[in-house]
């Protein structure tokens, strides 16, 4: 062993380095407390922390569990998943603080890839693991379904030897080759010709599996078409839906060859990664056929169990609660796809994934993402399937997330000296229409049936768009427009919308603008809307426990972050310049919760509820409940106590339909997704009491970088930016237009 | 729609001038009994245009006797304060349309929501 460590640990040490050495070990230390709550201990444990030996670095299992023996007997090494560190726990006190001491500042080489290693007593190891994920409803791992003779058959009736040929319409993909028999599937519609049967049927050694399906009642009809995908390591194929109407619901998919991880997305930004071994049978149906995307990132390495003795391996195909990973190198994998093409048009309890109900069909789900508008009508129409159309549809919902004025939007408006005209542009449900009683406040909306609601609740209001608002020049003494102008698409209508409002005002009178930053951490604080990450993984059955803020990847994201070294995690200040738009011009969507890498994107609204979520939110119920029954009363009432805490929600901008006290929601969206039709009875695996599905819908917003909002106001004539400021993931800006002299 | 709101709207079609006041259309009108605020009437009425304001409850055949002139010392007068709190804050025309004086476009009221949306050509 002693060899191991001379080849792997680079064990020179200078002593003018060890000051930098410890230094480095107190910042990592440092780092760790503050991103991810681990305390280090001063005195020795038995327990160290291993900041740079994570598997988020591209560290596997087996080399740094072998540089750690060297030192004493382990008792367990945990690596939870992603993270750019492990814990590891010694027999003895001794052994720990041998490998404190030889091991701490030594580069461990791996692969490629070599990190410097720091290492940190901690009282205990902290990584909890949760709660085990569940897969997608509907979603079947069968393992060892052929037996390796089997395997070997099927391998050998699948002919490559010809590159393309029209009998089985083989193509080699850019990530994959791929070969069709029944049918062919033609990627540039995503459907099949089901008028045009291929010459080639299923190959004959397919059928004792197939009729082992349907004995075994995984299918009920045999399958009439095969797609055979062969990745090599390294390949994959982008998350995709199975085109609706070209395939009934199940879907079954043979994996032989090399074990792969797939990792199953909800179009709310959950992912769970299934490994597949070599030999198992997957099957999909419901939800996990209809409207989770399926997908395999191509990589060289999957995050898989670390195989070991005392359990079954493959216990728990989902990764998302193993702290014991470790990495596998990818060979040549084999799938065999059997689908049975449909002739009706689909009727799936999916419709916002369904192209026979509307739905764009399209090789990956969100539906087809909108590009930026490049002329004036593209951007109406943007912003009236993405803005106008979703909050008319989402309105009650969103109104029952939205009742808790904003502190700093009740500061401004408290100080209106009574009998000042107000309008807010942009009013949604009205929630600071009433903030202060002395004014006479006006609110409009695009969305009439956020209106409506303004209307109920005794508010004046009408129907208007904010480039065009229908009031005389010079008749407000305060105009705000909260969380609106980013849902413009360009940067002149976002312009026009300062314009107006500034027509509106009487010299001397005064705007509050707020905008969503695309900063949502600023001075080091993250907003509210990316603290509320934990809630929302456990929704979206997230694999990682955390949201690592070091990583700017979305949460969720499976692939290994090579490059996150503890030492320089840190987020580079400031410059915003490299902030891009996606390369191909379409319009990314955004993950919910995590930080933006995008200023133009699409926010899925989700409206699922339902018992799960409220059990899940109930936790911190109590105090959020009183403060319900009195947001009821807010709109009728002045800014109370209460929402001026700093407990209350998080911004104006704070966008996710997933509002802390949803609960409030549930009666709505429960009313909604029981009016929608139930999944086939045949389809559903799991009891109805699970979470049901419901449309997502997406909006557009364009997140204002620092700077932005008073760049953008200072192009506006006649008018003073008093003040601009950040507010829980928001830029805000007061401008006051000049008095004539 | 209630005559404070009506007050303040104007037609914004493009190409118009004058767009106010906007002439309403009502086949429902409701009047409502609101908690009267005479502090807060007192100090609404110098936004208002007191001319629209008349006529706009004249038309609806709300009127009464409000004197088509703003008068003076109206702080203390509770009893003028009381018809400008009925007017501006009681009636409300729940179903009809709002004209543009000048381009005759029409608004719709429903439910006693006033729609201004225009269409492209019309910005």
């Amino acid at each position: 062993m002693d060899s191991y460590v001379e080849n792997n640990v680079n064990a020179v040490r200078r002593s003018k380095e060890e000051k930098k050495v410890l230094k480095k070990q107190i910042k990592a230390s440092h780092t760790l407390l503050k991103h991810e709550g681990i305390s280090t201990a001063a005195q020795p444990t038995k327990s160290l922390v291993v900041a740079n030996g994570g598997l988020g670095n591209g560290i596997s299992r087996e080399e740094l569990s072998a540089a750690l023996k060297d030192m004493g007997e382990v008792e367990s090494l945990v690596m939870p998943p992603h993270k750019p560190y492990a814990f590891v726990t010694y027999r003895s006190e001794e052994s720990a603080r041998t490998a404190q001491v030889k091991l701490n500042g030594q580069t461990l080489q791996c692969g490629e890839n070599s990190v410097t290693l720091y290492l940190s007593y901690v009282e205990s190891v902290t990584y909890e693991e949760e709660a085990s994920v569940p897969l997608p409803e509907g979603l079947i791992l069968v393992e060892d379904f052929v037996s390796p003779e089997e395997e070997a058959a099927l391998l050998t009736a699948i002919d490559w030897s010809s590159t393309n040929d029209d009998i089985t319409a083989q193509k080699a993909l850019k990530h994959r080759r791929v070969k069709h028999y029944g049918f062919e599937f033609r990627y540039d519609n995503n459907n099949v010709d089901k008028d045009k049967p291929l010459p080639a049927g299923l190959p004959e050694q397919c059928l004792p599996l197939l009729d082992r399906c349907i004995r075994n009642g995984h299918i009920s009809i045999m399958p009439d078409q095969l797609t055979v995908n062969q990745y090599e390591s390294g390949q994959g194929i982008p998350p995709h839906v199975d085109t609706h109407s070209a395939f009934e619901d199940t879907i079954l998919s043979l994996s032989l060859g090399a074990k792969i991880v797939m990792e199953f997305r909800h179009p709310d930004g959950g992912v769970v990664a299934v490994v597949l071994p070599g030999r198992s049978l997957l099957v999909m149906k419901g939800e996990s056929r209809y409207l989770w995307t399926h997908g395999i990132t191509p990589r060289k390495f999957d995050m898989v169990p670390a195989c070991d003795p005392q359990s079954p391996a493959h216990a728990r195909p989902d990764l998302g609660t193993h702290s014991n990973l470790t990495l596998s190198k990818r060979g040549t994998r084999t799938s065999f796809t059997f689908r049975k093409i449909r002739h009706d048009p689909c009727r799936c309890a999916f419709p916002s994934a369904c192209d026979s109900q509307g739905a764009p069909s399209a090789p990956s789900l969100p539906p087809s993402p909108p590009t930026l508008p490049c002329c004036r009508a593209d951007a109406a129409r943007l912003e009236e399937e993405y803005v106008h159309r979703v909050y008319d549809a989402i309105a009650p919902h969103f109104s029952s997330t939205r009742h808790s004025p904003w502190p700093r939007v009740c500061h401004f408006l408290t100080l209106l000296p009574p009998g000042s005209a107000l309008a807010d542009v942009g009013c949604g449900n009205g929630k600071y229409l009433g903030v202060n009683p002395d004014v006479i406040a006006v609110g409009c909306d695009r969305s009439s049936a956020l209106v409506q609601i303004c209307a109920e609740r005794g508010f004046h209001a009408f129907v208007s768009d904010a480039l065009s608002v229908p009031l005389r020049t010079e008749s407000c003494d305060a105009c705000i427009s909260i969380a609106v102008i980013h849902h413009f698409s360009t940067q002149e209508r976002r312009l026009a919308a300062v314009r107006e409002l500034v027509r509106l005002l009487k010299p001397g009178g005064r705007a509050l603008i707020y905008v969503w930053a695309f900063e949502q951490e600023y001075n080091k604080q993250k907003s509210k809307y990316l603290k509320d990450t934990n809630k929302e993984n456990h929704n979206n059955h997230s694999p990682t426990k955390n949201t690592s803020e070091d990583s700017q990847e979305p949460r969720g994201k499976s692939s290994i972050h090579v490059s996150s070294h503890l030492e320089d995690s840190c987020r580079p200040d400031g410059s915003m310049s490299d902030v891009s738009k996606v390369s191909d011009g379409k319009l990314s969507v955004h993950t919910n919760r995590t930080a933006f890498n995008t200023q133009d994107l699409l926010v899925p609204w989700h409206l699922k509820e339902g018992k799960k979520r409220e059990d899940e939110e109930s936790g911190d119920s109590g105090k959020k409940d009183k403060r319900k029954d009195k947001s009821k009363k807010v709109s009728s009432s002045s800014c109370s106590a209460s929402s001026l805490s700093p407990k209350s929600d998080p911004g104006p901008g704070f966008d996710s339909n997933i509002s802390s006290e949803s609960r409030l929601d549930t009666s709505d969206a429960t009313h909604i997704s029981d009016s929608k039709p139930s999944p086939n009875s045949d389809t559903t695996q799991t009891s109805s009491s699970t979470v049901k599905s419901a449309p997502v819908f997406h909006r557009y917003y364009h997140v204002f970088q620092q700077g932005e909002l008073e760049q953008l106001c200072g192009q506006v004539a006649g008018v003073t930016v008093q003040s601009s400021y950040h507010d829980q993931g928001n830029w805000c800006i007061i401008l006051e237009k000049d008095r004539l002299e | 729609m209630k005559l404070l709101t009506h007050n303040m709207l104007t037609s914004h079609v493009k190409g118009v001038s004058k767009g106010y006041p906007l002439l309403i259309k009502a086949t429902e009108v409701k009047v409502n009994e609101v908690e009267f605020n005479p502090k807060f009437v007192s100090r609404m009425i110098p936004k208002l245009e007191w001319g629209a304001l008349v006529q706009a409850a004249e038309g609806l055949g709300q009127r009464q006797d409000l004197p088509g002139e703003l008068v003076s010392d109206y702080e203390q007068n509770d009893d003028f304060l009381k018809k400008v709190h009925r007017v501006l804050l009681e009636v409300e025309v729940m179903e009809g349309c709002l004209q543009c004086p000048e381009s005759g476009r029409e608004f719709p009221i429903s439910k006693g929501i006033p729609n201004m949306l225009l269409n492209e050509d019309e910005v």
